[in-house]
């Protein structure tokens, strides 16, 4: 007997996948009276019972298993480092680790909270103003935002009320204050609280790199410093320093993150309802292929189901949110040979650079004193704050070193060269684990024509669809700006004191998926003035299909030196005023060619 | 450390343990008893054997005083692996290695549970070698590939040293296990080298993590290196203790359910 899907009753809004930016739209939208269903492919999670301690602070669960992520063997992706290769799936988790659940990777982030500078959301103008057209490889597809900082000001300034986020202006209003990121845009109010108190290494990095003429100041840190009640009137507990969280649930509500903020906000609303364990499969078109009647999705029990809904926001990621588009065929997919079509283009991702630092004997860095974004950074080689021309690159990148975890399965670092396993390692790790630390470099990535996302022709995932496709290596200007990190971090390392300084030298490696980096992925649905180079328009809404809106770092024409959580939930609040002030009064397209 | 023996005797003393166990005879380091093999019926090892009481052959402080029992794997892989995890991390005047403080327990309940079975990882085929760039692309489990690795690494030492590894020397068995590391060994099961970091990594997270798992008994490597455990809060201390040692008693989970 066979049978089609279910069609439920219809409802006004779908939100697919319940993180940050789902999470803020959910919230700001439930006020509204309409009637909205959040589908979250994870389960429902809670500070309590599922954060508590002592078992929230279970290293092999967590951090070594990665209880809060993406479950490879239902959903996964291909990989291949160029178009000449035979793309194969990731197997096995590793380069980044997309969160699953409810708060999705905002859960298990360390709380790295930016506000992207003016230059950032302008890179192709602000670079092409100051150094010509030529300077750009042929091969980039480099892109402004369509939208400016000044624009976006109010809403980084409410997402940090939000996550109670502590740091020290550099730049309010105008004024520049030393000991915050002078090099920052200018800021309208001062962070809601004050700095995390910071390590022995992160003094030692603030004294060094001020020798060396260089502009310290604390992170950004979605970790509270205190006790704080945020305007929507959530109660943050003050940061322990427990070092159990990147990775980890916090159970004192110190991390910012959407589970005890946003969600349960709406969830005051009647009409907001999630349905977890619900994988969306795809969202549905008309027969004009302009217009979303909703989504069809698999229940926990594995019934297919049809949704049907006025108002589709993608937020699922930036491989889920190119990945639906594209199985739904939302937007042209792009078309490397000929640089045409426009979903899965300028994907991109975070360089890194850095060195390994041990320091004198009798040094106690105690590691495992700290916090997710507890650090101290350097900006003086960042955005364009810095003649990068000057160094044969596009971009730029941060410099820091913080007191994250002390938990030996992730940190028992040994020296270079060390023996990796006998009694010389456990002679290495006893004596590095209180001496040695490092500089940690994250840098800009541009966007490449040979650098995208698409479908695969051979692998489907547990659902029958065929899987998403990454192509993606470092480039020339890429290897250059990571080597350029590594150098200056090398600098500050030895102006620190370090007794020894180590970094990787040598040829050049390829990306590979395999070691974990960074859970910064960006690009693929870029937003942008130009139907030619982006799938969509200035406010998140699809040029082709009016009723959906695609919210995330999917949306970013490539990606700056800094973690993009900031500008997700700014672009997130954005999004709701959009929809609540204009969209909703009026559906349809908000944006002409 | 409790262990009164000198660091050397204490060696000689596991090396000739070892090799009673290769001899086929009941002992290994934990001397009071072998494993159950639950899939071969094997009856049984006597407990009680000639190394005498609970604390012989160890130094770890152990708050589990009863012999290791091991439900997946079968006594030679045990026996294989109860060699290759001493000598990945030994024992020594630091403390104990990684088969005191009961890593191959926690080895054999990942095995023969949802990590062992590869409930994260994406096995469906179509499968093909691949880059060392697109990472990890067999089709086996955790468990299919360790198992497989144990009985070819047993092959290569009967033919190269009439032997299985369990009863080599020390040296030997530290060059057999370099070796596949650096892929100077072709395997014709598993790719050694990948094979190895499996191992490697299982040994580590074995000695490292919350005792809570039956690994890192008496809290063991959280003292060897100084880190006190999950139940700390440092907000009052991270600026008092820059620079300065700060040492606790470590706390595991099971101390603060």
């Amino acid at each position: 007997m066979s049978r089609g899907p279910s069609t439920l009753k219809p409802v006004d809004i779908v939100i697919v996948g319940l993180g940050w930016a789902g999470g803020i739209v959910a919230k700001e939208l439930a006020a509204t009276q309409l009637k909205i269903v959040a589908f979250e492919r994870g389960v429902p999670r809670d500070t309590a019972p599922d954060f508590l301690t002592p078992r929230v602070h279970d290293e092999l669960r967590y951090n070594a298993r990665h209880e809060l992520v993406q479950n490879l063997r239902k959903e996964t992706l291909t990989f291949r480092n160029d178009p000449t290769q035979q793309a194969l799936p990731m197997r096995r988790l590793g380069s980044f680790l997309p969160g699953d659940g409810v708060g999705g990777a905002g859960t298990h982030w360390s709380g790295l909270q930016w506000r992207w500078t003016e230059w950032e959301h302008r890179m192709y103008s602000g670079t092409v103003a100051r150094y010509g057209r030529k300077i750009i490889p042929q091969d980039m597809n480099l892109q402004d935002w369509p939208i400016d900082y000044h624009e976006l000001e109010p809403y980084y300034d409410r997402f940090e009320k939000l996550c109670g986020t502590s740091g020290k202006a550099g730049n309010l209003k105008g004024r520049r204050i030393d000991g915050g990121n002078i090099f920052e845009a200018p800021r309208r109010n001062e962070y809601p609280n004050p700095p995390l108190t910071p390590s022995h290494n992160m003094l030692l990095f603030e004294k060094a790199s001020r020798d060396l003429g260089y502009h310290p100041f604390p992170t950004p840190a979605a970790n509270a410093s205190r006790a704080y009640i945020n305007p929507d009137g959530v109660a943050y507990g003050p940061c322990h320093y427990c070092g159990f969280c990147t990775g980890y649930g916090c159970e004192v509500n110190a991390k910012a993150s959407p589970h005890f903020t946003v969600i349960p906000l709406a969830h005051r609303n009647p009409n907001f309802e999630v349905r977890t364990r619900s994988t969306v499969l795809r969202v549905n078109l008309d027969s004009t292929r302009k217009r979303a009647t909703g989504v069809t999705y698999v229940d926990a029990r594995g019934r297919e189901l049809v949704q049907p809904a006025d108002l589709v926001i993608l937020s699922a990621y930036v491989f889920g949110n190119v990945h639906l588009m594209l199985h739904s065929g939302i937007g042209q997919p792009y078309d490397f040979q000929n640089n045409t079509g426009v979903v899965g283009r300028n994907y991109a991702y975070q360089s890194a650079g850095g060195c390994g630092a041990l320091f004198p004997q009798g040094t106690y860095l105690n590691p495992f004193m700290g916090s997710g974004a507890h650090s101290t950074w350097i900006d003086d080689f960042n955005s364009d704050h810095h003649d990068f021309a000057a160094s044969g690159y596009i971009g730029g990148g941060g410099l820091s070193t913080g007191s994250n975890s002390g938990a030996p399965i992730g940190h028992h670092p040994t020296p270079q060269g060390s023996p990796r396993w006998g009694a010389g390692w456990k002679k290495a790790i006893i004596d590095s684990y209180q001496r040695m630390s490092g500089i940690a470099g994250q840098g800009s990535v541009m966007a490449y024509r040979q650098c995208y996302l698409d479908l695969d022709p051979t692998y489907h995932d547990s659902f029958g669809r065929p899987m998403l496709r990454m192509t993606f290596d470092w480039q020339e200007n890429e290897h250059r700006l990571m080597e350029s990190l590594t150098a200056t971090a090398q600098t500050i390392a030895q102006a620190m004191g370090a007794q020894e300084v180590f970094a990787r030298r040598g040829r050049r490696l390829r990306y590979s998926i395999a070691p974990y980096q960074t859970t910064h992925n960006t690009g693929g649905a870029v937003f942008g003035d130009d139907p030619g180079t982006s799938a969509l328009n200035e406010h998140l809404q699809s040029w082709d299909v009016s009723n959906v809106f695609v919210l995330g770092a999917s949306a970013f024409p490539q990606n700056a030196g800094r973690n993009p959580t900031g500008p997700v939930g700014a672009l997130s609040y954005r999004l709701a005023d959009t929809l609540k002030n204009t969209y909703l009064k009026h559906p349809g397209a908000l944006a002409h060619v | 450390m409790a262990e009164n023996d000198s660091p050397d005797s204490h060696g000689l003393a596991r090396r000739s343990l070892l090799r009673v166990v290769a001899a086929g005879a009941v002992a290994g380091p934990w001397a009071l008893g072998k494993a159950h093999d639950m899939r071969s019926m094997e009856a049984p090892a006597a407990t009680g054997s000639a190394a005498g009481g609970p604390a012989a052959g160890t130094s770890a402080e152990t708050t589990h005083p009863a012999p290791p029992v091991y439900t997946f794997l079968n006594s030679q892989e045990v026996a294989f692996l109860e060699a290759a995890i001493d000598t990945l991390i030994p024992p020594d005047e630091s403390g104990p290695g990684a088969l005191e403080v009961g890593a191959l327990v926690f080895i054999d309940r990942q095995l023969g549970g949802e990590f062992g079975r590869g409930d994260r990882l994406y096995l469906q085929g179509p499968f093909a070698e691949g880059t060392p760039e697109q990472g990890y692309q067999l089709s086996m489990t955790p468990a299919e590939l360790v198992q497989a690795g144990i009985a070819d690494v047993n092959a290569y030492t009967r033919d190269k040293y009439q032997n299985r590894f369990e009863a080599l020397s020390p040296d030997d068995r530290a060059s057999v296990l370099a070796a596949l590391e650096q892929r100077r060994i072709e395997l014709p099961t598993v790719p050694a080298e990948v094979w190895f970091e499996v191992l490697l990594e299982l040994t580590q997270q074995g000695f490292f993590s919350d005792p809570i798992y039956g690994g890192n008994r008496g809290k063991a490597s959280w003292k060897m290196l100084g880190f006190p455990g999950i139940g700390g809060m440092y907000a009052d201390k991270i600026a008092e203790y820059r620079n300065r040692p700060y040492s606790a008693d470590p706390v595991s989970i099971e101390d603060l359910l």
